[in-house]
Parts: C-alpha cells; sequence; structure tokens
C-alpha cells in the first residue's frame, strides 16, 4: 500500500509550537500542498491537514494559543478563509485580521444570530441589493444570496447558508461508530456513495479491517454511478436554465436509467444502504453484471446523442459560453476542487491523488476557460469516462451475488484516519479520531462545497442577474453539506 | 439540427403509462410485512434499527429509513415488498403493527377525501420548503414532475412561489436555522391549504431525531393532511398518496 493510497492512517502526529505550527503551513503551501481541514474539537488542540495530490498528507498538530487569538492564515492563504470562520464559530478562537469573519452555520450552540451579522452593504445611490432565499422557486435546498448590482449587472454576491444545519458530526461522535453508514449517507443525499465510502474507509482504518478487492470494486462502481447519475442531473438542470427543453427532457430521462440501475441492485436510487462498514450489502451476481452492462452501453450511445445536440445548439452555446467564469489561479487560491476546479485548468482529483482500493484507471480531465459551458462540457466528458471505468470494473468482477461483510472489531484506541473520496462535486474528506479509550474523539467532514461556494461568488461577478441561476447550476452545490 | 432528431429520436416514449399502477422494481424496500410476531426478534432488531423504527410487534413507517438490516439480519420476521403504497393521513396509520386475529401485519391507507376533491380533484399546486432535507427526497419530489413520472397529468404541479400554491410540502426533518423561513411560507399560502409532510426526517426527524439542532414546533399547532415515507419517498410513492388523498386513484 502507498503512502497516498487511501484510507489514510496516522498513529503519531508530532506535536509544535504553534509558531512552527504555522511555519509548517506556509511552507507546506508554498510547495503545493493545499489545505484538508483546521479545526479545534475541544477548542485546545488545533490540527490541521495538508495535502497534495500523489503525495502522503502531513497532519499537523499544535495547542491553540494562551490568547485565544493567532494572526489570520487567510490574509496570505485565501484557501483558509472558510476553514477560519468554521474554526472561530465553533471555538470562539479568533483569526486576527480575517478579512471576512462571519459565522458559517449559525448553530444554537454558537449563540450567533444571522441577524447579528449583517451583510456586506453599499451607501451608494447607483447600487441596490437583491435577496434571494431562503426558500427558493425550485425543488432545491435553501440558502440566501445577496447581490448588490448596478442595474442588471451584479457587482457582488453574499452566500449565506446555515439553514441546513442538522448537527451531522455531533450525531456521528454519539455512541457506535460502526453504526453510523444511514447518518453518513444522509449528510448529502445526493452523494451517499461519496460520503459513505468516505465513512466506511475511515471506520475500516480504525478497526483495521480491509476488504477484499471484489468489494471494492463493487464500491467503486457505485461511486462511478453516483458520478454519471448526477453530472445527468446537472446537465438536464442546465438544459431548463437555457429553456433548451429538449435537452431537460433527454437527460432527465438518462439519469433515471442510471439510478434505477442502482434500485435494481439495492433498492435505492441513490445508492442508500448499498454500502456497509466491512463491505457491502448488495453484490453485483453475474445476471446483473450482464443487465447492467448492457443498459450503461445502451444508455452511452444515448448520452452522446443528446450531448451533441445539446453543445451543437447555438441557443446554448450563447448562453455557456463565457459566462460565469473563474480562473486557475481562483481555483488554486480557493482550494476549490472536482469540476468547478477541472473546469479551469486545475489538474486535482482524489482518484488520482488518493486512489481507492481496486480503483479502474484513471486519468484526470480538465478544461481551461473556467465558464459555464467549461463545468457542462466536463461533466459530460466526465460521464463518458465514468462509463468507461465501471465498465472495466465489471468486465474483471466475478459473480457476486450474497457477499459477506466483514464484522468489524473495537475501533484502535488513539488512532486518527482520513479518507479522501472524490465525490461527484469533488473532494470529500472525512477525518476521524478516537481516544485512548476507543471511543470517537471527533469525526469531522469535509464537502467540496464548503470550498467551492465562494467560487460562484466570484463567477457572477459583473455577470448579468439573470444569468446567476445558469450559474449557480453550472456548479450545483451542497447545502446540506456545507451546513452539516 | 440533425443532432437534435437523433437524440429525439433515440429518446423515444420516456413516460410511464400509469405511475398509480406501475410496478417497480423487486429490489425495492417498500411496505414491511411481519411475518412472525416474535418479541425477543423485534426487540434485537430494536437495538440495530438507525431509526428507532421498531418498537413492541410493530414498525413505524415514519421513523423507518428503509435500511434493511432488520430484513437482513431477521429474514423470517421482517419482510420489505416492492410496494410503494405507504402513505397514511394519520401518524398512527404508519405504524404496521402485528394484528394477531388477522395474522398479518396492518397497512397504511389514504381514503379520498371528498372535501379536498371537489377543491383540489383536478388541480393541486404544491409548494416544497426543504427544511434540513439531504436533498435526496428533494431530487424525488423533483423527478415527480419529469419526463417519466410526468405528476402533471394528474393536475399536480410544483410551482415557484407559495402564492400560487394550495399546499406546502415539507422535506428534512426541520432545522432550527429554518423555522421561520418555514412558518412564513407557510403564512404565504393562500386557504384552503394543506400540508404534507415528504419522507422519514419530515415526519419523525429521520435519522436526525436526536439532533438538537431542530426546531419542529411548527407541527405542534398546524394539522397534517398527508403522510408520505421513505428515506427518500420514491416518487412513485409521492404521486399515489397525492392522487388518493384526492380521489384520483380508481
Amino acid at each position: 500500500m502507498e503512502d497516498n493510497h487511501n484510507p489514510l492512517i496516522c498513529n503519531i502526529i508530532d506535536f509544535q509550537s504553534y509558531t512552527e505550527f504555522q511555519g509548517s503551513i506556509f511552507s507546506l503551501w508554498s510547495r503545493g500542498y493545499y489545505p484538508l481541514f483546521l479545526f479545534s474539537s475541544d477548542a485546545q488542540n488545533l490540527y490541521c491537514g495538508m495535502a497534495k495530490d500523489g503525495e502522503k498528507p502531513n497532519v499537523l498538530y499544535t495547542r491553540v494559543p494562551e490568547s485565544r487569538a493567532y494572526p489570520s492564515l487567510s490574509a496570505d492563504i485565501p484557501a483558509f478563509h472558510i476553514l477560519e470562520r468554521e474554526l472561530w464559530e465553533e471555538t470562539g478562537i479568533i483569526p486576527l485580521g480575517h478579512p471576512w469573519l462571519k459565522p458559517l452555520r449559525y448553530p444554537k450552540t454558537s449563540g450567533n444570530k444571522m441577524a447579528a451579522h449583517p451583510f456586506l452593504a453599499s451607501d451608494s445611490p447607483s447600487l441596490h441589493e437583491v435577496g434571494v432565499g431562503p426558500v427558493h422557486a425550485g425543488v432545491i435546498e435553501p440558502g440566501h444570496f445577496r447581490f448588490i448590482c448596478r442595474g442588471e449587472t451584479i457587482e457582488h454576491l453574499e452566500i449565506q447558508l446555515g439553514y441546513q444545519h442538522r448537527g451531522v458530526a455531533k450525531l456521528l461522535e454519539q455512541g457506535d461508530l460502526r453504526r453510523k453508514i444511514s447518518l453518513a449517507e444522509s449528510i448529502a443525499g445526493d452523494t451517499a456513495i461519496g460520503n459513505g465510502l468516505a465513512y466506511c474507509l475511515a471506520v475500516e482504518a480504525l478497526c483495521d479491517v480491509r476488504v477484499p478487492a471484489a468489494i471494492a470494486a463493487i464500491r467503486n462502481i457505485a461511486l462511478e454511478l453516483e458520478r454519471i447519475a448526477m453530472h445527468l442531473a446537472d446537465l438536464s438542470a442546465l438544459s431548463g436554465d437555457v429553456a433548451y427543453l429538449s435537452g431537460l427532457n433527454f437527460f432527465a430521462a438518462l439519469r433515471t436509467t442510471i439510478i434505477n440501475s442502482s434500485l435494481a441492485i439495492c433498492g435505492s436510487r441513490f445508492g442508500k444502504r448499498w454500502l456497509a462498514p466491512g463491505g457491502v450489502n448488495y453484490g453485483i451476481s453475474k445476471e446483473q453484471n450482464k443487465t447492467l452492462r448492457r443498459t450503461l452501453s445502451e444508455a452511452r450511445l444515448q448520452i452522446d446523442k443528446a450531448a451533441k445536440a445539446l453543445f451543437s445548439s447555438a441557443g446554448v452555446q450563447n448562453r455557456f459560453d463565457s459566462t460565469g467564469s473563474i480562473t486557475m489561479q481562483n481555483a488554486i487560491d480557493l482550494n476549490l476542487s472536482g469540476v468547478t476546479a477541472k473546469a479551469a485548468g486545475l489538474v486535482r482529483d482524489a482518484r488520482s491523488g488518493f486512489p481507492l482500493p481496486a480503483q479502474a484507471d484513471y486519468e484526470v480531465l480538465i478544461c481551461e476557460t473556467g465558464d459555464v459551458h467549461a463545468r457542462a462540457w466536463l461533466r459530460y466528458q466526465e460521464t463518458m469516462q465514468s462509463l468507461t471505468m465501471i465498465e472495466e470494473l465489471l468486465t474483471r468482477l466475478p459473480d457476486l451475488s450474497n457477499p459477506d461483510r466483514e464484522q468489524l472489531p473495537l475501533p484502535v484506541p488513539d488512532r486518527l484516519a482520513i479518507s479522501i473520496v472524490e465525490g461527484w462535486r469533488g473532494r470529500i474528506v472525512h477525518v476521524v479520531k478516537t481516544d485512548s479509550q476507543a471511543n470517537t474523539e471527533f469525526y469531522r467532514v469535509y464537502d467540496p462545497s464548503v470550498h467551492n461556494w465562494f467560487a460562484l461568488a466570484l463567477a457572477v461577478r459583473g455577470e448579468s442577474i439573470s444569468d446567476f441561476p445558469l450559474c449557480n447550476k453550472s456548479f450545483d452545490l451542497s447545502y446540506c453539506g456545507n451546513d452539516l | 439540427m440533425f443532432e437534435l432528431i437523433k437524440a429525439r429520436l433515440g429518446h423515444g416514449y420516456q413516460a410511464i403509462p400509469d405511475p398509480l399502477k406501475a410496478k417497480i422494481n423487486e429490489a425495492f424496500p417498500g411496505l414491511p410485512r411481519i411475518l412472525s410476531p416474535d418479541r425477543e426478534i423485534f426487540s434485537n432488531a430494536a437495538e440495530i434499527c438507525p431509526c428507532k423504527a421498531i418498537e413492541g410487534l410493530s414498525i413505524d413507517l415514519g421513523k423507518c429509513n428503509f435500511c434493511g438490516e432488520c430484513q437482513r439480519l431477521y429474514p423470517d420476521t421482517f419482510r420489505f415488498d416492492p410496494d410503494f403504497r405507504m402513505a397514511s393521513q394519520t401518524r398512527e396509520g404508519l405504524i404496521v403493527r402485528w394484528q394477531e386475529d388477522k395474522l398479518s401485519s396492518s397497512v397504511p391507507v389514504v381514503k379520498p377525501d371528498p372535501a379536498l376533491a371537489k377543491l383540489f380533484g383536478r388541480s393541486l399546486a404544491l409548494r416544497n420548503v426543504s427544511a434540513g432535507g439531504c436533498n435526496a427526497c428533494e431530487l424525488e419530489l423533483g423527478a415527480c414532475s419529469n419526463v417519466n413520472f410526468d405528476m402533471g397529468r394528474y393536475g399536480v404541479d410544483v410551482v415557484a412561489s407559495p402564492r400560487h400554491s394550495d399546499a406546502l410540502i415539507i422535506t428534512g426533518p426541520i432545522t432550527e436555522n429554518m423555522a421561520i423561513a418555514l412558518k412564513e411560507t407557510w403564512e404565504a399560502i393562500p386557504e384552503p391549504k394543506l400540508l404534507i409532510l415528504c419522507g422519514a426526517c419530515a415526519i419523525s426527524g429521520g435519522v436526525f431525531a436526536e439532533s438538537s439542532a431542530l426546531d419542529r414546533s411548527f407541527l405542534v399547532d398546524h394539522p397534517v393532511s398527508l403522510y408520505i415515507p421513505g428515506c427518500p419517498a420514491h416518487p412513485l410513492s409521492i404521486i399515489h398518496a397525492i392522487c388518493s388523498l384526492l380521489g384520483r386513484v380508481k
């Protein structure tokens, strides 16, 4: 097992003084490492994870300074801005000089109220504000968007989330860690496999269990099926947002085909109940294998036709091209991941950076323009790539209808496990540590959306406010994954 | 243009002919049946149930997330049938109980409501509020209007504003931070109006029931017309439940 392969286990973490800790962060950042996490579960010990694709992640560990304040990292490394807001909200530790220190989720325990933290405002007579949400026009999750506009043009967008905060992390920390799969699947129900898999890998690392290659292959198939389904959902919704109704219906029907294939295996269109720590609940029999391959190869032809129609439509091109652009530098600075980052040219993907057990051949695909078109096109390309990956996995998968689940022993005490899974939105990180009694000391979850939301705010600057829904959908970020 | 024609021909006819009578894949875990009233097995199953849905000799569909663990461990006691008709007009009706006199378990039903059928039988506009929903119920509710399920054929549509709607359909366990927006959305819907709860989280809090970040007080003084179980609720469950209430199921 190579150092950078999932899941990652740290038995001993070196303690550093705060000055060394900060120095390490700057040094790693300058060498191309990016932050995975920054938190303190007890308001005393401070952990920071820094990673670089293809390398073993670094876990840095220090004590919170006596003054309960420290010089903000965000001033030099914007990638930390959201993590420092989270740290401050959860513990009260102040990052001095943070550019926009506002709560992230407004949990009751923090005592913070949304009304007490106003939006950025302007008293210029030529600007006006537009507020949208938390309840939106579509059947989607809640969040508030506050625009400052000059006429039709967006000058600034501030995104306020937290409405979906359900205290997931706290619930994951309570009770038997080995019985939390249902909860992990509901961190973001559209990423049940991504989060479920990250949970399984982390728990198995803590319990010293490895699943057989065939089981690991089935997990990879589930992960890629979820990616295909959600990329198709996005292509459908993007078509709808530019009133290209043929695409709306083509891709919606294709998504139905894919998620019904998941249902035929595990009973859920979202892959809920498929995975379990220690294995999978549902295997793939020879017959199911054949059916799935036939379904996917038919779907491939139809996806290709629908995508060719979509991307050759002049009306679609007119709306997609050069709309909502972000740059590769934005992606690096803000620690973006997934299609958001790759569409702007950043070669970063956990499937190549931190491969999963029994993963299929994979090479990172990118686009360079960073606009709505690039994000849509990349979704199409990744869909085709995932189909190929599944085909490869199914070809070599043995007949496995009723797989055995490994019984998990109690977790090993004093161990920290990290799992990094490339979900369809980007990098999902779960960090779990056991204490000396093998109880869960902390369980941290990082959805890619935590970082990626800011990309949306940048993308809409200078755009017409009527293009906001299109830009928003092109990122398709998670509210509940962010709010936890 | 030719690309579009090719795609359209390949697309074919996607609508499910009759969603109210559709057959669902055998793998779908729907309405549970209690096969034997073994108290010891029920008490063991209650221990491992992630939603505390098992109590005495009953399974509460308002809590169940259909993870299937009880059936996997005790297949002679629990069986989840591929039957999506699981909704009820009452909270109590969602509890599937062992009936000693019938030697089988109870089945939730939705009886047509003549008053509602008169008001909304030919047109019902829904407004969704996601209040902590994980986006699975939201996606399934959205799918009800897609080209496959096409709920609009029954005159049931999801609309963009509460001002245009006849019913509020809640997804998610109702977080504290959504409590005010939920109340304001409800108040913005003109009378007469209905309240529908969609999915285990909305009905009982589901896997989040024990979280301290919820505020479910809205449900204390707002009567519910329809409970639709599931994790998430399947589009066929949603459509069947609403059409049953409006007397559209023959």
